[in-house]
């Protein structure tokens, strides 16, 4: 039997021990009525044989196109040590850590996760990790309104460059508890925000700010976050973590800093994996932890004074609290923070400003490649990191797909978003000259093509 | 030997200018960001060689107890054991690089395997239908709840703001709640086990949104009116919400569609045995039935006929007009959807009963051999399901051995503890899930280990001060909690 180690004998022996006749009587106080005989749908079992071939198969349907997307997930280069370790059965295999003792190894990661993303974040505390980047804005506009005690409002206010489907699922799990998210003014010839047109005294409870922005462009933190201060709001800073080796990190944001950071750990040594598993994370400033959601872990001393680790302030947390808990929030997305741990010390803060410069410096070739195209140039002006906005003469899906076709996948179709033709691209260290070449040929090809089609 | 482990933080391996090897070309050009958007000074992140790394994090990996080291009975999580194939096969690298985002035709063998997920999951749950974005349990309770809600404000029934859980339920069901916007109203259990039906009866009315239920509950037994409870809530014009963290104890068996549940979730990391990696990542898929079928999270994988030939794609937003919307960036957590498929599929239809039987056959077992030893059964009346609870309020009272001493005492014995204090309603309580993996020869030396504890302490031992084998010996919880060291800043200190 696949993954049950009872024999005949021990079954009979055990069934003894119990006083009952069969499997089958154990279930007894189940009423009859309800038992079913079998399911019918589930397939019959296959080997671990069958299922790899069937399995490498179907990966192979999938294939290894280049790719040039970003919007929210991005391919980076993961050493082998990380999934090495990650996977050691003690790191897979563990539950959370509540027998402290028995778990300071997750705990101590935690720990170390903890110092390296306030290091990045600039902030003071972490906790140990949300479901996702999106999820986490959701949780950070929660906590925001509980921190935030003397705006009454529920108002959130979003830049125009945060991620709308993180607006989607901040509004789907938050809206339930009466928050609103409203967006701010963009200035349409550089993607950021409108300063001039800033709305005053609406009262909005956080002002959330995207930094690289959904469209890859960069905003003055500085001028929002000082205005969100003003209005008597929370600022949130939501921030791709790999960019603050270079960026200025939202700690440092205007004359006080960001009160809260979060965004999606993905770009930390987690695969893109059709969406996840990845990881939320959430700093915030020493004043706010008592509201922050998830778990935490703290460092202490054991009965003979040697330092330990364990979870900490769980007053918070639904075990103890229940309906008056800061979130349901109960497992969370370990074992991918323990990969970005191994990630973090294994790039060093050197290593991973190799990966956010060589990210740019790729973007730039791709941008001045695609622009020499004629019918493609920048949507919006100015600064960006590794993500650039085009502004295309013609719609953009016909061309993604013929891309496709020669399996490169060439940026996100943007034109929704834009209300026009428009596509996000993205380039990181894992691209080569060779590569970046061989898609703006491509790029230029069906562009050709498809002006031969519709002439 | 394991306390001589080296504790260091990975900082204290630090020196300025160590590098692992480079991961990237070097490159600066940033000169076109302005200065005022660029960071100025540097983070501490580690300066480590790539050996003292992996030494480091093996090391630590040392300090962990697991399920692939340890006997794990922790009630309520289900550690089984976690297939390597299914890692191995989620990690091909064409699933591993797959950008979420990627076009459905570099998907179809991706989402080949998410359809058939969601169409296994529909027969083991007896729904309608199932969607696999909810990214933990706490998620798809939420998703579920969530539902509740948009099916009652879509009839124009908005009065229903009420939730009832079981005074035995885990904390995230009334947390839950409160996320939905709505108030919980706690209803106790009776002496065996089940919920008590009077209670229940004054607690529904024209507020009751729906009640959350375990079956079998966090008390370790089957709640055998259920029919009862269905009818009742419903006839009250509630719906009824399955938590699906003990449905290892009647997969196969017992179908929540068919016990008339409207709303299920299911922890993917436990029954389908995708691993807990200290702390996640779950999967907190939801199944419906066909009332509820409209306001699903989305997005779902969808399939059609095209060119004579199966094909797949996503139903967003267009096809779910009445969704309650998104709760991810993308799909909710993939690579662990991968890992149950794969799980699923080497069980099998027949394979599926089996993990019933013998999670079931290993509780009531090594819950006859506990009772013969002399520990009490909190509902000796009772068959256990998948699991079941000791409670130790006679040897806490006679010789003051508390569940947290013999959670402690076992560490000790190399056996990690059960669940302790939970349900918060029996006091010092174990709750012990032993799950269909092992084998006899464990359970057996299980218990002679909780004999030993028990006998010692009954001569006189005390276990105040275990575990002493650890790396750390007990810890100062309330220290951790007045003195905050949540990062390491050795300049502070």
């Amino acid at each position: 039997m696949p993954f049950i180690p009872h024999t005949e004998k021990d079954t009979r022996e055990m069934l003894d021990a119990i006083g009952a006749k069969s499997i089958d009587a154990l279930f007894d106080e189940i009423p009859a009525e309800l038992k079913i005989d079998s399911l019918k749908h589930v397939p019959e079992a296959v080997t671990e044989m069958e299922i790899s071939r069937l399995m490498r198969q179907r990966a192979k349907m999938d294939g290894t196109p280049m790719c040039f997307i970003g919007a929210g997930a991005y391919e980076h280069h993961i050493p082998t040590a990380v999934w090495d370790i990650a996977t050691r059965g003690e790191f897979y295999s563990a539950y959370t850590p509540y027998q402290a003792e028995a778990s300071q190894g997750t705990l101590q990661t935690i720990y170390e996760y903890q110092t390296m993303i306030t290091e990045l974040t600039g902030l003071d505390v972490s906790n140990a990790s949300l479901y996702d980047g999106a999820s986490a804005l959701a949780e950070a506009s929660l906590m925001a309104v509980r921190t935030n005690r003397r705006v009454k409002t529920g108002r959130v206010l979003l830049a125009p460059g945060v991620n709308p489907v993180y607006e989607k699922v901040a509004a789907a799990i938050a809206g339930a508890q009466g928050i609103t998210f409203e967006r701010l003014p963009l200035d349409a010839s550089t993607g950021t925000i409108d300063f001039d047109a800033l709305p005053n005294g609406r009262n909005p409870v956080a002002v959330v700010l995207q930094q690289p922005s959904f469209a890859g462009t960069l905003d003055d933190v500085d001028r929002l976050a000082d205005w969100a201060h003003e209005q008597g709001a929370l600022v949130i800073g939501i921030v791709n973590p790999i960019s603050l080796a270079i960026l200025k990190p939202p700690g440092q944001w205007g004359k006080e800093g960001a009160d809260i950071a979060c965004g999606e750990g993905q770009p930390l040594g987690v695969p893109m994996s059709s969406g996840g598993p990845y990881f939320g994370f959430m700093t915030c400033k020493q004043s706010h932890v008592r509201q922050m959601p998830g778990r935490i872990v703290g460092r202490t001393t054991d009965l003979d004074g040697n330092p330990g680790f364990a979870l900490t302030l769980q007053a918070r947390e639904q075990h103890i609290r229940r309906s008056k808990a800061t979130s349901n929030i109960c497992t969370n997305q370990g074992l991918m923070v323990t990969a970005a741990t191994i990630y973090m010390s294994l790039l060093g803060f050197d290593g991973l400003a190799r990966v956010a410069n060589t990210s740019h410096a790729n973007t730039q070739t791709l941008v001045d490649g695609l622009c020499a195209i004629d019918g493609v140039e920048r949507l919006f002006s100015g600064p960006y990191f590794h993500e650039v906005a085009l502004k295309l003469d013609r719609p953009v899906a016909p061309l993604l797909s013929a891309l496709a076709e020669q399996d490169i996948l060439g940026g996100f179709d943007l034109s929704e978003f834009a209300g026009s033709h428009a596509l996000l691209v993205c380039v990181t260290e894992t691209k080569t000259a060779s590569d970046i070449a061989t898609f703006v040929a491509a790029f230029s090809d069906a562009m050709a093509a498809n002006k031969r089609k519709s002439a | 030997m394991i306390n001589q482990m080296d504790k260091n933080l990975i900082f204290d391996k630090s020196r300025s200018g160590r590098r692992a090897f480079a991961q990237a070309p070097a490159s600066a050009a940033t000169a076109s960001i302005p200065a005022n958007l660029l960071r100025s000074d540097k983070p501490r992140l580690p300066e480590a060689s790539e050996l003292q790394t992996v030494r480091h994090f093996t090391r630590l990996s040392q300090m962990n107890f697991s399920i692939d080291t340890q006997f794990y009975p922790l009630g309520s999580c289900t550690m089984k054991y976690n297939p390597r194939a299914c890692n191995a096969l989620a990690l091909l690298p064409e699933f591993a690089g797959r950008h979420p985002l990627g076009p459905v035709s570099h998907g179809q063998g991706f989402l080949t395997c998410m359809y058939e997920l969601q169409e296994m999951l529909k027969d083991v749950t007896g729904m309608k239908g199932v969607s696999l974005t909810p990214m933990a349990g706490a998620q798809g309770e939420f998703a579920g709840v969530a539902m509740i809600k948009a099916y009652h404000d879509a009839r124009g029934d908005h009065g229903r703001t009420e939730i009832i859980c079981p005074d035995a339920a885990h904390g995230t069901n009334p947390a839950t709640a409160t996320m939905c916007g709505c108030t919980v109203v706690e209803v106790p259990t009776g002496p065996e086990g089940d919920i008590d039906f009077d209670a229940l009866k004054n607690a529904v009315g024209p507020k009751t949104a729906g009640i959350m239920l375990t079956n079998p509950s966090t008390l370790g037994v089957f709640e055998r009116r259920i029919k009862e409870v269905a009818d009742l809530v419903h006839n009250a014009g509630g719906l009824l919400y399955y938590d699906g963290a003990n449905l290892n104890a009647i997969l196969g068996k017992v179908r929540p569609g068919d016990m008339d549940f409207d709303v299920i979730h299911m922890n993917l990391h436990k029954t389908f045995s995708t691993p807990h990696g200290g702390g996640g990542p779950g999967s907190g898929a939801v199944g419906v039935n066909n009332r509820l079928l409209p306001f699903m999270p989305i997005p779902i994988v969808g399939k059609r006929e095209k060119d004579g030939g199966d094909y797949y794609y996503w139903l967003a937003e267009d096809d779910l007009p009445q969704s309650i919307g998104r709760l991810s960036g993308f799909m909710g957590n993939s690579g662990v959807l991968l890992r149950a498929y794969v799980y699923m599929r080497m069980l099998g239809r027949a394979g599926m009963q089996r993990v019933s039987e013998y999670a079931t056959l290993n509780a009531n077992y090594l819950a006859a051999r506990l009772r013969d030893a002399g520990f009490e059964l909190a509902f000796p009346t009772r068959r256990a399901s998948h699991e079941f609870i000791v409670t130790l309020k006679r040897e806490a009272k006679t010789f003051d051995l508390t569940a947290m001493d013999i959670a402690k005492a076992l560490l000790d014995k190399n056996y990690h503890a059960p669940t302790t204090y939970f349900p918060l309603l029996v006091p010092e309580c174990l709750l012990i899930e032993p799950t269909e993996t092992e084998s006899k020869e464990t359970l057996d030396n299980f218990v002679a280990a909780m004999i030993e504890i028990a006998s010692a302490a009954k001569d006189g031992t005390q276990f105040k001060d275990a575990p002493y084998t650890m790396p750390v010996r007990r810890l100062d919880d309330v220290k951790a909690a007045r003195q905050l060291d949540l990062a390491y800043r050795p300049e502070e200190t």
